[in-house]
């Protein structure tokens, strides 16, 4: 590089490039509810999903660019898989998943040129006793255990203070899915159509692999019921 | 960049078989075992499995014991693995190759759903499921024999579906029905004569369980049912609900009332 930069001014340029990145996006949020861990991303597309299946009790929600968090997600199946399949199924936890992720975007943020402009959630559903985890991890690496809710991609700050203001403590699915569709409606401007909500469930009542995704058809059954 | 925390794969590797994630991570070995005597009669080996298709899907069933020639290597083990939502793989052959085999072969499949987003096709896993007996064949030829059997509900095709393989990875569809293992033929032959076309689900599930107790009547490698210790064949079903297992209760009953029955002809 010709000129000197300081490196606070780098990182904070490095900070700043990644936020606007993610702030142009739109939001997904992970939230604990009575049957279990809820994953809704407000997604126009039907394909390329943001939220998946990572293991048995562990999903994945990423925003920002579709390139940079599908390979995270990618990496992280195969972490698990591999972990899983030396070791045992139980020993694939969230938390030293989560760990590895931040331990990644730490490093290409303070090594590459171009941070990674993604933002992402983990969550495992608790069994024998332990309880439900949800970690929110940013761009620069910085890890957040979430007791309730996790918010992020595009307005997540004030999607996250309007959900924190209503949610004290898990609710019902369908409240919970009715509540995430008005707040996302809110900060749009405009009513949320339910095509365009990707949501899945850490399923509470199933075994085994417990994620499963809700297609519109299964929320609109599930608002109905609710009411 | 982006693998350095995660298990140090090579940069830019990107497949959807968790058997090359395995091979690049350096974790597998894949050489075949020195050549030697053969351990074959020295190893537990899984005896009877079979599959047979009716109205709305398939049943697979396979006994409890592991031989080790003329002994009992364990009398409780699984023979009939469930792979994924639509679909099993039953083992006969060298036990713990074979359950190996067929663990990997669970990662496998979920692994490309979970990378692709989509579940392979039926044809698909098969397909897979061949190869890797194709890649265990330096194994097989030193008496360390593995032969699945493949069975699962096809959505697409709105049916079950069966496929049979022998040890040099060659894969074949049956279209009603296949045992397999040391009381593999007892078993078929009782098959052939409870076999019809569009059977329904109960009766599917008690032929396949007729078909194991023959098979244990006739193999002294293939358990029955073991009214002592409460152990009886596996059975599970696959239709478009999914897989379900029969619980070891209604295997019981089937049993006692089928016993039974074989009293009062006496």
């Amino acid at each position: 590089m010709p000129f000197y930069v300081s490196p606070e001014q780098l990182m904070q340029d490095k900070a700043e490039y990644a936020r606007k990145g993610i702030a142009r996006g739109r939001s997904a949020v992970v939230l604990r509810v009575n049957e279990g861990i809820l994953f809704a991303a407000d997604n126009p597309s039907a394909s390329l999903h943001k939220i998946s299946e990572v293991y048995d009790r562990i999903a994945f929600a990423g925003v920002g660019k579709y390139s940079e968090f599908e390979n995270l997600r990618k990496a992280g199946i195969r972490h698990a898989d591999l972990k899983g399949y030396t070791y045992s199924r139980e020993d694939v936890t969230v938390r030293s998943l989560a760990n590895a992720y931040s331990q990644l975007l730490g490093t290409a943020f303070s090594q590459e040129v171009k941070p990674l402009e993604v933002e992402i959630v983990l969550a495992e559903l608790g069994s024998n006793g332990r309880p439900d985890e949800i970690y929110r991890i940013s761009y620069d690496g910085s890890i957040f255990d979430e007791p309730l809710l996790a918010a992020v991609g595009g307005k997540a700050e004030p999607l996250s203070a309007l959900l924190k203001e209503k949610v004290s403590d898990s609710p019902p699915l369908a409240r919970a899915v009715r509540l995430l569709r008005e707040a996302f409606g809110e900060l749009s401007g405009t009513p949320m159509p339910l095509s365009q909500m990707e949501v899945g469930l850490l399923d509470r009542s199933l075994s085994g692999r417990v994620f499963r995704r809700i297609d519109s058809s299964g929320l609109a059954r599930l608002l109905e019921d609710g009411s | 960049m982006e693998e350095q925390g995660f298990r140090g794969l090579p940069v830019g590797f990107d497949s959807s078989s968790f058997l090359d994630c395995l091979r690049a991570s350096g974790r597998f070995s894949s050489s075949p075992p020195p050549p030697g005597p053969a351990l074959a009669g020295a190893l537990p080996h899984a005896t009877t499995i079979l599959a047979l298709r009716y109205d709305r899907g398939v049943v697979m069933a396979g006994d409890r014991q592991a031989s080790e020639g003329y002994q009992v290597a364990s009398r409780a083990i699984s023979k009939v693995l469930p792979v994924d939502r639509y679909s099993c793989v039953a083992i006969a052959g060298a036990a713990g190759p074979a359950l190996e085999m067929a663990r990997l072969f669970r990662v496998e499949i979920e692994h490309y759903e979970k990378l692709e987003g989509v579940m392979l096709t039926t044809a698909g896993k098969a397909n897979k499921l061949g190869h890797m007996v194709r890649e265990a064949l330096p194994m097989a030829m030193q008496g360390l024999v593995v032969v699945p059997l493949f069975a699962g509900y096809d959505p697409d095709a709105g049916r079950g579906r069966i496929y049979k393989y022998d040890p040099a990875g060659g894969r074949y569809e049956e279209e009603a029905y296949h045992a397999n293992g040391s009381g593999g033929l007892f078993a078929r032959n009782a098959l052939k004569m409870l076999y019809r076309e569009g059977m329904d689900r109960d009766e599917a599930v008690k032929a396949a369980l007729r078909a194991l107790y023959e098979a244990a009547d006739e193999d002294l490698g293939t358990g029955g049912p073991d009214f002592v210790r409460e152990i009886y064949p596996t059975v599970f079903t696959m239709e478009a609900d999914g897989v379900l297992e029969r619980t070891q209760g209604d295997v019981a009953a089937y049993y006692r009332t089928f016993v039974e029955g074989l009293r009062k002809k006496e």
